[in-house]
């Protein structure tokens, strides 16, 4: 290991090897030092910046270069032409499907929302009772969230078929008339809502059961001693503590909801939202626009059209959330 | 946008709990709310019955159907059993050459796979970054990473099928994972779960050692953060196995994924339900079976704060 190729005396030997080893081990502490703060402080930075390069790249960009979009005129075929202004603005606005697309893609929403809110919450409060075989029911309820939105609908679209479906079928047994699920508007939207809510329900219910396992058992416990029933706690206790989850789940499922598509495209074999547009969506009629007319620049501006009404209600939403919020907070303190 | 469901999975270091693990681990008061007395009436099971009933209809019903034959859907009187016919409704799926049936399920094996991956690896390093290290601009880069989980990055669909068509990947599976292989949704989670699993002393005493940073965070912070990193994975596959608009939009017909494969069942022919539905239950097995495996893991991540989407 050591070799020594000046003949040194053995007296003068060791104080020079162990003064050449220092001198090597100092260097390499030197380096890794360095070496170690160079790692300490970028590493953080190398560490998300896949995150933000790829976000950057595939997410981020694509949204705002639609608004570029949005202001030429550009074809699927021909692709960029002229800068037109906010023609295709003007153009979109002026067109009544857009506006029918806009009134169904909410009436869906509503229709989706509200009942799925209500129903989730009466489910997770019976979850939330000292049930027998937990996991069993929790796992039950979320079934429907394994199946694709596309085998939902079509699951669906055969049950509220208009002539032979099960739906109709049933009503005729017990004396009703049969009701065009697929020909008439509010009827359309209802089938659709019904998709969504299956498919959504279950999970909703267990996020707000979650949140029911964090409410102070104590509530209860004193609400019991003054005479409460299970339904008096229910609205007194459970839903005003909930409140906060409840509208996270209507703002996210509003940024979800609003761009609805899968469920109206496929509701029937033409994929256009119904023969008079009785259940096109925003999404659809963009659809519609850039890959059947070829039109992209009309279909951006229906893109930033529909963005813009998404942060709109968004920071509604959150304008609510933070009121309620802080109203709770101090009703509770 | 930090509310109450947003709440960091719990650092249970055991990973095969499932959400009633936290029944377990509550308070003695918890307890004495179990008591017998309080076991809950035929009424909850009733009601919990039919929700389950409902969940579980329309699956049966499209096995009805599915095994049946084109008569059986026009029948006056409703049929309750199922026919045998479900094999040969199944291979008629299969061997439908405009469906691709095999090349659809393997490419949304393939696809599903790797966005999981990708998005837990991408997710883990930044939410380590974010939940355990120091360093200029953190705050200000999370806050972010919190805003864009608003972004409806859905609707930069036209630029994107501009792009890909430009650079030739429209139509390859490259176009439908490239868009989906950061989520930050997946940051966030995970920066949540380590901020509370992960103690700093683990990391300090990896650091003594001297392990270098990567080191680190491969043999400290990976390992510790495997069950958030597990739940992340389970629910990028499913609704990247589940997804169908951008698909649809940008691959070609002959190389589907199985939701796009499925709806073209519907759009292809003359409407035969019996074909269509019989294909809902073939696409639908892959997802059952995971569930089977895998439901308490589902359950759980969203107890502990799952988001839509």
């Amino acid at each position: 290991m050591i070799t020594t190729t000046t003949p040194t005396t053995p007296a003068a030997a060791p104080p020079t090897r162990p003064a050449a080893q220092t001198e090597r081990q100092i260097r390499r502490i030197a380096f890794s030092q360095r070496f170690g703060r160079w790692d300490v402080k970028f590493s953080p930075y190398l560490y998300v910046s896949p995150f933000f390069i790829l976000f950057g790249i595939t997410g981020l960009f694509p949204l705002l270069y639609t608004a570029y979009v949005s202001v030429h005129e550009w074809n699927l075929i021909g692709g960029q032409g002229a800068f037109v202004g906010l023609d295709n603005f003007t153009f979109v606005l002026q067109q009544q499907q857009f506006w029918i697309a806009l009134r169904n893609t909410f009436s869906i929403f509503l229709l989706s929302s509200l009942p799925q809110v209500a129903l989730a919450l009466v489910i997770a409060a019976m979850l939330d009772r000292n049930l027998r075989g937990k996991t069993f029911w929790r796992m039950g309820v979320l079934l429907p969230y394994i199946v694709a939105p596309v085998a939902v609908t079509l699951i669906f679209s055969n049950m509220f078929g208009d002539q032979y479906g099960l739906v109709n079928n049933m009503l005729s047994r017990i004396g009703l008339d049969p009701i065009g699920w697929h020909s008439q508007v509010l009827p359309s939207h209802l089938a659709i809502a019904t998709m969504v809510n299956f498919r959504w329900t279950g999970y909703t219910a267990l996020i707000f059961l979650a949140a029911m396992q964090a409410v102070p058992r104590d509530y209860y416990e004193a609400s019991m001693l003054d005479g409460a029933g299970r339904v008096r706690q229910f609205f007194s206790i459970t839903i005003p503590q909930l409140r906060p989850t409840v509208i996270f789940v209507v703002i996210t499922s509003t940024i979800g909801g609003l761009q609805i598509f899968d469920e109206p495209r496929l509701y029937d074999q033409t994929g256009q939202g119904g023969a008079s547009s009785q259940w096109m969506t925003i999404t659809i009629y963009l659809y519609n626009l850039g890959w059947g007319q070829l039109n992209f620049g009309r279909a951006a501006a229906v893109a930033w059209l529909l963005f813009l009404i998404i942060v709109v209600i968004g920071l509604i939403n959150l304008a609510v959330t933070r009121s309620i919020a802080g109203s709770g907070s101090r009703a509770r303190s | 946008m930090t509310t109450p469901t947003l709440t960091p999975p719990a650092a249970d270091p055991r990973p095969g709990r499932d959400g009633s693990a936290d029944a377990a681990r509550s308070t003695p008061r918890r307890r004495r709310r179990g008591t017998a007395v309080d076991r809950p009436g035929f009424l909850v099971y009733g009601f919990l019955g039919a929700v389950l009933l409902g969940a579980v209809f329309p699956l049966y019903w499209s096995f009805l159907i599915g095994s049946g034959d084109a008569s059986t859907i026009t029948r006056q009187d409703i049929v309750w059993w199922p026919g045998g016919n479900f094999i040969a409704n199944a291979l008629e799926v299969i061997d439908n050459p405009s469906v691709n049936f095999w090349k659809a399920v393997g490419n949304s094996l393939l696809v599903s796979t790797v966005v999981a991956a990708s998005v837990v690896l991408f997710s883990t390093l930044a939410g380590y970054a974010f939940a355990k290290l120091r360093f200029a601009g953190r705050n200000g880069l999370l806050i972010f990473v919190i805003a864009t989980m608003a972004v409806p990055t859905q609707l930069g669909v036209v630029p994107l099928f501009i792009a890909m068509s430009k650079i030739g990947l429209a139509g390859t599976l490259s176009a439908v994972i490239l868009p989906a292989i950061v989520s930050a949704f997946g940051v966030f989670w995970m920066t949540q779960y380590l901020k509370q699993a992960l103690p700093y002393e683990l990391i300090e005493a990896a650091r003594v050692d001297g392990a270098s940073m990567i080191r680190t965070f491969w043999h400290v912070a990976l390992p510790a953060s495997r069950p958030a990193a597990a739940m992340l994975g389970l629910f990028v596959f499913i609704t990247t196995w589940t997804n169908f608009f951008w698909p649809f939009i940008v691959l070609d017909r002959q190389n589907p994924t199985l939701p796009v494969a499925l709806s073209l069942l519907q759009s292809n022919y003359f409407v035969d339900y019996s074909v269509v539905l019989a294909g809902v239950i073939l696409s639908t097995i892959p997802l059952l079976i995971l569930f089977l495996l895998a439901g308490r893991q589902l359950v759980s991540g969203i107890m502990q704060g799952a988001v839509k989407g």
